[in-house]
């Protein structure tokens, strides 16, 4: 029974890490670009929906709160693209990997002045309550977070393979030329992926705080799930999914059944071997340039 | 406007151009030389310290930008390259082992232990050493204290001093002779990084930066080239992380924690991506920035009557900087020094475009 409850609660930690890896890869599926502040967005997410609907703050109706905070975050991504991103069309993907850093800075030090260093937990309705499956305890949140984040896995996949816009966004991916030669406007497919990628980011953040406390901090989650995108295959939907539910799975396994230290160096290790013996990631998509 | 009359084809690869700019450098370099004269003089050598920290990232900083702005791959790990280094020097030291075969050796290990990390990834895109890296600077406290045996863990550990033919040398002590043997190991990186670019290999670098599909073309090996461009930068890691653990001679699991990997990739930008120069003026703002935001912050407080006292207010103001360099100045401090020189050189010749780099049309590596 213990078992099965520490599984559940690494499903639900793996689909918050799966979901913040979702936006990695949709930003990087169609943009060729790695966002490096995916995790602070994620953070501003949740204290957008923690603004709107703590009694402490605005004290709206929790799903009047939840639409809102996604909303904001497309927008805010959508925006951020436009603006900032735009101006560094045709630069190294370096120099945006290091852009995307120090906006995670600015974010992490704006949510510090906004909603103070104290950590705070969500509102929510479902809060505190459980459920009783034939003697195993299962958290109302984390349930929730598991169906979301299945539901919102399935639903990009399928945007992203059967919609025009979706096979637009890959083809900007692939080859950003041909695209515009295709009549493909790259720029703005490429703001429309930074919202998505925000409104991916919002939800993933209410999902977290819902089932625990946030603080500015929390954007450092964003680096565990790098390690799920890259465990993953970064490119593959399915593979930042499978990668998060590996990264939130062995973290509380090897915390309860392995020595001291080792849970928080495991999902690296898993890294660093998958690096080493499948390089592309599970769901590799990979391949070497040739010339 | 200088022209430089090309005679012969080593006049590509001279150490320097011409006459003046061997004058400038030999008078730069004399005037480091000859600054803790000063400190002397005034009698205070808590300055120096600070310069001989900055001297220390100089030389990290020289060894990034030979993997990132020369190679065009981005290391978020050099703090752990460096952690490396430093407690390779003080196993070793602690182990009996003199300090000039000791310190040398410290650079070694971190650098095979760079390339051994590396190695499998570099054959992937540049995205892939940025994250194995990242994981690498994040396990690296990990490690520290898993190993706490030999690394002292969370408690850390003391640095011991240094000690060349019996002349013992502490920062404190004798803060002088620390900063010669500081910027005698500068020196040499510095050395080791000009010739470099004189050689083929440094040829090499720049080509993969540029494309890798044209480095391939021209017979360049991809993954060798790599690798040897991250082996070397590793090296000067870890000896900047050895000199850093005798300038702060008491070490812990967090002294090199993430942040610190991503200051340093934050200040070659700063500085300049692609020029040497740009480590050392990075270097200088990374270690002028604290020292200022405090100052101005006491100067507000005393003139306006406010509390300026904001956690993360310096980190924040770092972040605009290099959010204001690569959006506004992506050649960095050294790149707008060359450009204000161009103008003046050029006067009134001088246009906006003079500097403009080619932007590129991106193309993914994965197959759909």
């Amino acid at each position: 029974m213990d078992a099965i409850q520490l599984i559940v609660s690494g499903l639900a930690n793996g689909c918050v890490y799966g979901l913040i890896a979702l936006g990695f890869v949709l930003i990087y599926k169609a943009t060729e670009a790695v966002n490096f502040a995916q995790g602070d967005f994620m953070m501003l997410g949740a204290f957008l929906c923690v603004g709107f609907t703590n009694e402490a703050y605005l004290g709206l109706p929790f799903w009047a709160a939840v639409p809102l905070a996604i909303m904001a975050m497309a927008v805010f991504g959508y925006l951020f693209d436009m603006t900032i991103l735009r101006r560094m069309f045709g630069e190294s993907q370096v120099a945006i990997v290091i852009l995307t850093i120090a906006f995670g800075f600015v974010l992490r030090f704006i949510a510090g002045e906004v909603w103070t260093h104290e950590p705070v937990s969500l509102e929510t309705p479902f809060a505190g309550e459980f459920i009783n499956l034939g003697g195993v305890v299962l958290d109302v949140s984390e349930i929730l977070i598991v169906i979301v984040t299945l539901l919102l896995t399935g639903v990009l996949y399928l945007f992203f393979s059967r919609t025009k816009l979706g096979v637009a966004m890959q083809a900007a991916s692939q080859n950003q030329l041909a695209a515009y030669y295709m009549g493909i406007p790259v720029k703005r497919i490429q703001s429309l992926v930074w919202g998505l990628s925000g409104a991916v980011a919002a939800i993933a953040g209410i999902l977290f705080a819902s089932k625990g406390a946030i603080d500015p901090s929390a954007g450092l989650l964003g680096i565990k799930a790098f390690a799920a995108a890259a465990i993953g295959g970064f490119g593959s939907l399915p593979g930042a999914l499978v990668g998060g539910l590996i990264v939130g799975l062995v973290e509380p396994i090897a915390a309860r059944y392995g020595p001291v230290g080792v849970s928080q160096i495991a999902p690296y290790a898993i890294l660093i071997l998958v690096l080493i013996f499948r390089p592309g990631g599970i769901f590799s998509q990979t391949q070497r340039k040739k010339v | 406007m200088r022209f430089v009359f090309k005679t012969d084809y080593d006049a590509d690869i001279r150490w320097f151009k011409h006459g003046p700019q061997f004058f400038w450098y030999m008078l730069a370099l004399g005037l480091l030389l000859v600054l803790p004269l000063y400190f002397v003089w005034i009698g205070n050598a808590y300055l120096l310290g600070e310069i001989t920290a900055v001297i220390i990232f100089t030389i990290v900083g020289m060894g990034l930008m030979l993997l990132t702005g020369q190679t065009g791959l981005a290391s978020l790990g050099h703090a752990a390259f460096m952690a490396i280094g430093c407690y390779a020097n003080i196993l070793l030291l602690n182990a009996g082992v003199p300090w000039l075969i000791a310190f040398p050796l410290s650079g070694l290990i971190a650098g095979i232990a760079g390339t051994i990390i590396a190695l499998p990834v570099l054959r992937l895109h540049g995205v892939y050493l940025a994250l194995a890296t990242l994981a690498m600077s994040i396990l690296t406290g990990d490690f520290i204290v898993l190993f706490d045996d030999y690394t002292g863990g969370v408690a850390g550990i003391a640095v011991p001093d240094i000690s060349i033919f019996g002349y013992t040398i502490n920062k404190y002590a004798n803060p002088y002779a620390f900063f010669y043997v500081v910027v005698a190991v500068m020196l040499i990186v510095l050395a080791a990084y000009r010739n470099i670019l004189r050689a083929p290999s440094g040829r090499a670098f720049a080509a993969i930066r540029d494309s890798e599909i044209s480095a391939k073309a021209m017979g360049v090996n991809l993954t060798k080239t790599k690798a040897t461009s991250f082996f070397l930068s590793c090296v000067a890691a870890g000896w900047a992380g050895a000199l850093f653990g005798h300038s702060a001679t008491y070490v812990t699991h967090e002294t090199f924690d993430v942040i610190m990997s991503i200051t340093l990739l934050l200040m070659i930008v700063i500085g300049g991506l692609g020029f040497i120069h740009g480590a050392f003026f990075g270097a200088v703002v990374v270690g002028i920035l604290p020292v200022a935001i405090a100052n101005m912050r006491s100067w507000a407080s005393a003139a306006f009557d406010v509390n300026l006292t904001i956690p993360g207010l310096e980190s924040l103001i770092f972040a605009l900087i290099v959010m204001g360099f690569i959006l506004l100045e992506p050649m960095g401090l050294y790149g707008r020094w060359l450009k204000i020189r161009t103008y003046f050189e050029l006067f009134p010749f001088y246009r906006k475009d003079m500097f403009r780099r080619q932007k590129s049309y991106q193309k993914t590596e994965r197959v759909q």
